[in-house]
């Protein structure tokens, strides 16, 4: 009885089985007893067959349909039997795209993306995707071809140690030297990736490995002795947040982007709709619960509205669905929501209390949790009755209506870029899937596109990768064919990806790019505009109206097999958007020639409070109106 | 800064040192002593990480830990219910005058000499680190020339294994 203590009951639970029945089946969202081998668990007796047959026929066996790669030396002996497998692999031209298609991919089916690339530098430039995807917690295999395991340490021919690059921004990793493991290791890669919080795992394959024959039989045994996700929610903190739901006065549901990875926004609707607290969604969670939705007061954080920001910042308990305190949404953290009792939910105990000391823990799936809460909820309405929430609904409704999203008309007569993508999204509706870039136009697209179904907004949130939205909408269509998939990018993100439109032309893979082109690095030059005098230090691009138009993107889009068009006039605006919508043969580019005065309102500087939200230049609410 | 002592058991699998150490540095965590080796049981090793943390710090570097795929089970040691042992060999400069006066002081502190030369002796302990550090003070006025110490290793006193449950873990 003398052996030391573990840290918190929180911390146990991660690592010992709590509940008998969720020891046994690890994988989430699935009935018990399913396999922790994904895919339909054929069984397939021994066969002798090379390590790269294996990795191809373990991507099969894995129900795998598509992948992004491009071949090279250490990776080549996998890329033949690829010609004649039943996977539909797309050559991508940039390993980078092929991470970012992975990402998308992955977003909108809900499976794991899957990437390939050889060794040195195409792992290399798999980099940003990977830790793109850890820092969104998409579930991604990156398989990269090794030196062979004799020569690994030698500084060989295009060897890199990507197991060592990638180790901080991965799940896990696995170097593979012995053919035999192969089947194991992609099942488990895939386990991984999948499930608990998913993200990116790296399967590293020396040459020879792929080369030496090996027996192949499946399924594979998992043997991951770490590895016990939890799902559900400890019963004890589920009725203790059904207290507080019960009683709070300012209630707000915080809701992130675990809420999408774990498919349970319907689950979110029923329990917001029992408590009638209002609902924020975060940048990650746009599309989590639906925009029309009359409890959805907003996105909150750095460029969030008012009554988003606001309604966190006063109120009394945030319940928290798989969101993780960022500081893009809390600002200068201990102003953040000062009031507030947290109950914070998360599969990833790591997050609970990391940047805020949560009063409920709750560690599990929220696709658990949320039904089981709203079943606490119920039952303890039921006892004490339901929380009148007038008073709140007047205050934040007041916001709404006196602080709407909005932008005011450049004054230099060009287009303003926020009436571009409103316009998108109201011409083309809630079922197509939008994908941005980083930058003002992300932000513009968070706020003024309707988002009103799950998995229909993709960007790159915690990473802010430039560059993420050609090859993310790529995979987001091949994921999605039958949807209108547009990218809405910045004419800086676009310049760093957009070698994929030959991809896309040449797979027939029709996507959407609208350029929003301020012939500039927009959000750089808004810090520049507001917080160095205006001192435009290399932010200009030479894009856009009275420019050197370097490059042209209609001859550019030319030149890659894609429809160009270019839009130049408000008036001209809802007809270039049709044309574009009217064409599915072929991807198509749109120049979007925008005023690069435009800026992202509301914000909060960085480094303040959020109750210093400005609406526009200077201009923060007026908070005497609150009563 | 409060000092914790976390005993790690991890599957014996390339790289799991380096995913650990490399956790410490990128999450800003201080480690003071690091000591690794095998168990009883068989693909299971045992680190034993002592860290340097602030109040809730260090549920947050276990948290951390226990998300590394091969970390199996992570238990805090606190001085009361383990025994904390580091190892030290020390190379003092010891000559026929002296030698004698070293050798004593290696006895009072239960140290062995392991390694004689005309001008030095090797000193081994074994202890805690306050004896240890106490050690090296009363050698110092010698003239210390080489020390090479191990990290912490701790172990919970009383009759339960660490690795009982996470043995039936694994074979369940």
């Amino acid at each position: 009885m003398s052996k030391g203590s573990p840290i918190s009951p929180s911390l146990m639970a991660t690592k010992l089985p709590g509940h008998g029945a969720v020891a046994e089946s690890p994988v989430p969202n699935t009935p018990a007893g399913v396999s922790a081998v994904q895919g339909p668990n054929n069984v397939v007796v021994p066969t002798p067959m090379t390590g790269s047959e294996a990795i191809v026929r373990s991507l099969e066996e894995l129900g795998v349909k598509d992948v992004f790669g491009l071949p090279g030396g250490a990776i080549l002996p996998t890329y033949d039997p690829l010609l004649a497998s039943s996977l539909n692999h797309i050559l991508v031209r940039h390993e980078q795209g092929a991470g970012h298609a992975a990402e998308g991919y992955a977003q909108v089916t809900g499976k794991v993306g899957v990437c390939i690339a050889t060794s040195g530098p195409g792992a290399t430039n798999l980099v940003t995707a990977i830790m793109d995807a850890h820092m969104d917690s998409v579930p991604m295999v990156a398989i990269t071809g090794q030196v062979s395991s004799g020569v690994i340490g030698t500084d060989a021919f295009q060897e890199a140690d990507i197991v060592g690059i990638t180790m901080p921004i991965t799940k896990h990793s696995y170097l593979v030297t012995n053919p035999n493991d192969i089947p194991r290791v992609l099942a488990e890669a895939f386990h991984l990736a999948a499930t608990g919080r998913p993200g990116p795992v790296l399967v590293d394959v020396a040459k020879d490995a792929q080369q030496a024959q090996m027996t192949f039989s499946w399924p594979p045994t998992i043997d991951l002795p770490g590895y016990r996700p939890v799902f559900r929610g400890h019963s004890k903190q589920l009725r203790e947040a059904a207290r507080l739901i019960a009683t709070a006065k300012r209630p707000v549901f915080y809701v992130g982007g675990g809420v999408l990875k774990a498919h349970a926004s319907s689950e979110l609707l029923a329990l917001a709709e029992l408590a009638g607290a209002p609902v924020v969604t975060t940048l990650m969670a746009r599309g989590a619960f639906p925009d029309s939705h009359a409890q959805h007061v907003g996105m909150p954080g750095m460029h969030g509205s008012v009554s988003a920001v606001t309604a966190l910042q006063q109120s009394d308990l945030l319940i928290t669905l798989g969101a993780r305190f960022d500081d893009r949404v809390t600002g200068v953290l201990n102003t953040f929501a000062p009031g507030a009792k947290i109950i914070h939910a998360d599969i990833d105990p790591a997050e609970i209390s990391k940047n805020r000391t949560a009063d409920v823990p709750i560690v599990g799936s929220v696709k658990e949790i949320i039904p089981d809460l709203t079943q606490a909820v119920q039952l303890e309405f039921e006892q004490v009755g339901k929380p009148d929430l007038t008073d709140w609904w007047t205050f934040l409704n007041n916001l709404r209506d006196t602080y709407p999203l909005g932008w005011t008309e450049p004054d230099d007569g060009l287009v303003a870029p926020q009436r571009v993508i409103k316009r998108i999204g109201e011409l083309t509706g809630p079922e197509a899937v939008y994908v941005s870039g980083v930058g003002q136009h992300q932000m513009w697209s968070s706020q003024f596109i309707q988002y009103e179904r799950p998995h229909s907004w993709l960007n790159s949130g915690g990473a802010g990768t430039m560059g993420y939205s050609v090859p993310a909408a790529m995979g987001a269509k091949v994921g999605n064919p039958d949807r209108v998939v547009w990218a809405i990018d910045g004419d800086g993100c676009f310049q760093m990806t957009n070698q994929e439109l030959a991809t896309c032309a040449i797979n027939r893979i029709p996507i959407k790019v609208a350029v929003i082109n301020n012939s500039s690095l927009g959000m750089v030059r808004q810090w520049q505009t507001l917080f160095y005098e205006g001192r435009y230090s290399n932010t200009d691009l030479n894009t856009g109206h009275d420019t050197m138009r370097i490059p042209d993107f209609v001859k550019l889009a030319d030149a890659y097999g894609c429809v160009g068009l270019r839009c130049e006039r408000a008036e001209d605006i809802d007809a270039t958007i049709e044309a574009a919508l009217a064409i599915n043969d072929r991807p198509v580019v749109i120049d979007f020639v925008v005023s690069p005065n435009s800026m992202v309102w509301p914000m909060v500087p960085a480094g303040v409070s959020n109750d210093q939200i400005q609406v526009a230049r200077n201009l923060t609410p007026v908070w005497e109106e609150e009563d | 800064m409060t000092r914790h002592t976390l005993s790690v058991l991890v599957e014996d699998k390339p790289g799991v040192l380096t995913r650990v150490a490399s956790l410490f540095a990128r999450r800003a965590f201080n480690i003071n002593s690091l000591a690794v080796g095998p168990t009883e049981v068989p693909g299971v090793s045992r680190m034993t990480v002592v860290v340097d943390a602030e109040g809730d710090l260090i549920e947050q570097v276990t948290k951390q830990l226990n998300k590394l795929i091969n970390v199996i089970k992570i238990v805090e040691l606190v001085a009361e219910n383990s025994v904390q042992r580091d190892h030290i060999l020390v190379k003092v400069r010891a000559d026929a005058a002296t030698r004698l006066q070293v050798t004593q002081a290696a006895d009072l502190f239960r140290a062995s000499v392991v390694d004689v030369s005309t001008d030095s002796l090797t000193i081994e302990a074994t202890g805690h680190p306050e004896k240890l550090s106490a050690l090296l003070n009363v050698l110092e006025p010698f003239g210390v020339r080489e020390i090479v110490q191990s990290g912490t290793l701790a172990i919970g006193r009383g009759s339960r294994s660490m690795s009982d449950r996470a043995l039936r873990t694994l074979s369940a």
